[in-house]
C-alpha cells in the first residue's frame, strides 16, 4: 500500500481534509476550507464538476420550484438563494472568471384552462407560504416575453428566481479551489473510506498507476451525488439513503443579440433557461432509472414538444447539444449535510434538483462545520440522522402480530 | 362493535384488512410517500412497472416498500395488448408476483381504456396465470367480459386519471356492482374525500386512488382524509341509509306532548 505524500505533516494545525467528488459542491467546500489554511485533496472518478454540476440548468428558483411537504427545504433553499449574489461576487473575484449571474426572474406559464386550474393550485401554495410571486394573465405573460404562443392563458412571474451558468460555476469554483492551494485529482475514484474505531483515517483511491493509494486524513467530505451510496468501508447505517434520478436535456442556439426568451420560462412539462450567449437549456425527463445514460426519442420528444407549444419559434433554431444526467436524490429531496456518527466523517450530499442553489450554503455551512466544529442552523435539519426519525417504514402489525395482509 | 376485521376485502387467494388501494407516485419525494402511505393504512400499493428502476439500489420505490406492502405492479404507459403483456410478464419477473394492475391506455388526452386491446391483454394474461385487475371503462357491459375471461377484480374508472372529478356515473357504478361477483374497485377520478365515500356508498368494495393525495398540499392529511372517507362511505353502506321523503318526519316521539 502506497502512501500519499502531504505538503503538511501530521501534526498540522489545521485538518487535513479528502473530498470525495469535485463537483460543485466539493469545490465549493474545498474552497473555503482551502482557503481557511487547510490542506484539501478533491478526488473525481472522471473530470472535476462534469457529472450533475455540468448536466444542470442552473436555476436558482427556490419559489417556482416549490412542493407541498416540502417547507423545510424551502427555508433553507430561501437562505441559499440570499446568499447567492454575495457569493458571486466573491467567487467571480477569487477566480477572475464570470459565472453570469442573471436576475431576470422565472416564469412559469399555463397553456390550457386545466393547466391555468393547476397553475393557481401552485399559487395558492406559493402565497401561503408567503412567497412573493406575482399573478400573471396570459396577455401579461407575453408582454414580459412575446415570443411567447397565443396559447398562454395565464403565467406566474417569480422575480426572486435567478440563474447561473452552471458549467462556469464549475470552471470558476476549480480555478478558485486551485488558487486556494487545493488540490484536485481527476479519473482517481475512491474505493473506500478508511474508518478505524469510529473515525476516519482517510481514503483509498485508484487511479491509473495504482488501485491501492491510502491517503490520510483527518475529515473526509463524502460529497459524491449519485455515487455516495456505492462507496465501499460505509457502516450500513450511514450510507446516505441516495439514489440517481436520470434526466434528459437538450440545448438549441437562438440569436444571441435577439434571443427567443429573456426569463427562465416553466411551460407545463419542461423548463427553458436563456444563456447570455444565446444558448437555450431545456430540461428535463425526471426517470427512475438508476444511472442509465441513454438518450431516448421518447425524452427528447417529451421535451421538444412541450417546448414547442409554448414557444414555436423554436422549430427555426439549430440544435446544439442533447445529454443525460443524474440527480443525487436523497429520499425526501432533501440534501444531506454535516457530521455523521463517525468523526471526521462529514456529508455533503443528496442535493436533487437542488445542488446549484444550494452550492454556496453548502460550501459555507460544512466547511464551517469542519472550522468551528459548529453545525449552522440552516444546515441543522439536514444532518442524515433525520431519516433515523421519520416515520413512513415500519412494518404496521396486525391484530394477531402479522403484517396487515393475510393470506 | 363492528371491526374492519369482520369485513375483509378478499381479492382471488387474499384478503384484507384495508379497501385503500393507494398509488405511489406522483408524490413531492419519497418520505412523503412513505409517510402518506402509512397514514392511508393502505395494505395495496400499485407502482408503474415502466417507470421504476428495477436495478439493484438499495434505495429505489421498490426498495422501501418491498416488505411492508403488498406491491400490485402496473402497466401505466402501455397503448397495446402487446405491450401490457410484455409488461405484466416483465414485472413478475423483476418482483416476483403474479398479481398486475392490467393498464391499457388509449390516448394521452384522456388515458381513457383502449377497451379492445384491455381485453385481450386480459385474456392472454389470465391464462398466463396472473391474477389480473383492470382499469376499464365504467361499462356495465365491458366489465362484465373483464370477469367472464377470469379477471380477479374490475376496477372501472370514476372519471379520467388525474382529473379528480369523482364518480361521474353512479348509476353505471352500481349496475356493475350488482352484476358481478368478484370485487369492483373504484380506480381514477377520485378528487377528495366525499368522492371516495360515495364510491363506498355506492357498494364498491374498494378505491384505488393517487393523485389525489399525491398532488394534494399536504398529502400525508389528504391521505388520512381517504382512509375516513372510505371507511365511512363502507360503514354508511352496510348500515343502510334510509330512505329519501319529500317532507319532514320528527324524530322525536309526536304522541304524549305536554297538555294533550
Amino acid at each position: 500500500m502506497q502512501t500519499a505524500q502531504n505538503s503538511r505533516n501530521g501534526n498540522s494545525p489545521t485538518p487535513r481534509i479528502a473530498i470525495i467528488g469535485a463537483g460543485v459542491c466539493g469545490l465549493g467546500i474545498g474552497w473555503r476550507l482551502a482557503a481557511a489554511g487547510c490542506t484539501v485533496d478533491a478526488f473525481d472518478q472522471g473530470e472535476p464538476g462534469r457529472a450533475a454540476s455540468w448536466a444542470a440548468a442552473g436555476m436558482l428558483a427556490a419559489r417556482a420550484e416549490v412542493e407541498p411537504g416540502e417547507e423545510t427545504l424551502l427555508d433553507l433553499n430561501l437562505k441559499a438563494q440570499e446568499i447567492w449574489p454575495g457569493f458571486v461576487a466573491e467567487l467571480e473575484s477569487a477566480s477572475g472568471l464570470p459565472v453570469d449571474y442573471r436576475d431576470d426572474g422565472t416564469m412559469i406559464v399555463a397553456l390550457t384552462r386545466d393547466d391555468a386550474e393547476a397553475l393557481r393550485f401552485t399559487y395558492d401554495l406559493q402565497k401561503r407560504l408567503d412567497l412573493d410571486v406575482d399573478w400573471l394573465s396570459g396577455i401579461e405573460a407575453r408582454q414580459r416575453e412575446p415570443f411567447l404562443s397565443p396559447n398562454v392563458t395565464a403565467g406566474i412571474y417569480s422575480p426572486g428566481d435567478h440563474q447561473v451558468d452552471n458549467r462556469k460555476l464549475v470552471i470558476a469554483l476549480q480555478r478558485a479551489f486551485e488558487a486556494a492551494g487545493g488540490a484536485v485529482h481527476a479519473q482517481t475514484t475512491i474505493r473506500a473510506i478508511d474508518i478505524a474505531e469510529d473515525r476516519v483515517r482517510g481514503v483509498v483511491a485508484a487511479n491509473e498507476e495504482s488501485d491501492d493509494i491510502h491517503h490520510a486524513a483527518d475529515v473526509v467530505v463524502l460529497a459524491a451525488g449519485a455515487w455516495s451510496r456505492d462507496i465501499d468501508g460505509l457502516p450500513t447505517e450511514l450510507r446516505p439513503p441516495v439514489r440517481p434520478v436520470k434526466g434528459q436535456m437538450l440545448s438549441l442556439r437562438m440569436d444571441a443579440d435577439a434571443p427567443l426568451l429573456r426569463h427562465v420560462v416553466w411551460p407545463p412539462g419542461v423548463y427553458l433557461v436563456p444563456r447570455n450567449d444565446g444558448t437555450l437549456i431545456i430540461g428535463a425527463t425526471v426517470e427512475e432509472k438508476g444511472f442509465d445514460g441513454d438518450l431516448t426519442a421518447g425524452g427528447m420528444l417529451d421535451l421538444l414538444r412541450d417546448t414547442w407549444e409554448a414557444l414555436p419559434g423554436i422549430t427555426e433554431l439549430s440544435v446544439d447539444e442533447m445529454w443525460v444526467g443524474h440527480r443525487p436524490t436523497s429520499r425526501d429531496d432533501a440534501p444531506i449535510l454535516g457530521p455523521t456518527g463517525v468523526e471526521g466523517l462529514i456529508m455533503a450530499t443528496g442535493h436533487h434538483r437542488n445542488g446549484i442553489l444550494l452550492t454556496p450554503i453548502t460550501a459555507n455551512g460544512v466547511s464551517r462545520y469542519i472550522l468551528e466544529g459548529v453545525v449552522d442552523p440552516a444546515i441543522e435539519p439536514f444532518t442524515l440522522d433525520r431519516f433515523a426519525k421519520r416515520r413512513g417504514k415500519r412494518a404496521r402489525p396486525a391484530p394477531d402480530g402479522k403484517l396487515g395482509v393475510v393470506s | 362493535m363492528y371491526s374492519p376485521l369482520e369485513d375483509p376485502l378478499t381479492i382471488a387467494d387474499k384478503t384484507f384488512t384495508s379497501r385503500f388501494l393507494i398509488g405511489s407516485s406522483p408524490f413531492p419525494n419519497n418520505q412523503v410517500m412513505l409517510e402518506s402511505i402509512e397514514a392511508s393504512g393502505a395494505q395495496i400499493v400499485t407502482v408503474a412497472i415502466r417507470r421504476i428502476d428495477l436495478s439493484a439500489g438499495g434505495e429505489t420505490v421498490l426498495d422501501l416498500l418491498e416488505g411492508d406492502y403488498h406491491i400490485l405492479p402496473n402497466t401505466a404507459g402501455c397503448y397495446t395488448a402487446k405491450d401490457a403483456v410484455l409488461t405484466a410478464q416483465l414485472a413478475r419477473e423483476a418482483i416476483e408476483t403474479n398479481w398486475i394492475k392490467l393498464e391499457v391506455i388509449g390516448d394521452r388526452e384522456t388515458l381513457y381504456p383502449d377497451v379492445e386491446h384491455l381485453l385481450t391483454a386480459a385474456d392472454e394474461l389470465v391464462r398466463d396465470g396472473f391474477i389480473v385487475m383492470p382499469y376499464c371503462t365504467d361499462d356495465p357491459i365491458t366489465c362484465r367480459k373483464l370477469v367472464d375471461i377470469g379477471c380477479a377484480a374490475v376496477m372501472p374508472l370514476g372519471a379520467p386519471i388525474g382529473s379528480g372529478m369523482g364518480v361521474l356515473n353512479p348509476y353505471n357504478i352500481e349496475i356493475i356492482r350488482a352484476e358481478n361477483d368478484v370485487p369492483v374497485i373504484i380506480d381514477a377520478g377520485i378528487g377528495t374525500a366525499s368522492d371516495a365515500a360515495l364510491a363506498m356508498e355506492l357498494g364498491c368494495d374498494g378505491v384505488l386512488l393517487a393523485s389525489a393525495v399525491s398532488r394534494a398540499h399536504d398529502p400525508v392529511r389528504m391521505a388520512t382524509a381517504m382512509r375516513h372517507g372510505i371507511e365511512g362511505g363502507r360503514h354508511a353502506f352496510l348500515a343502510g341509509r334510509i330512505p329519501r321523503k319529500h317532507h319532514a318526519e320528527a324524530s322525536s316521539p309526536k304522541s304524549g306532548v305536554i297538555g294533550t
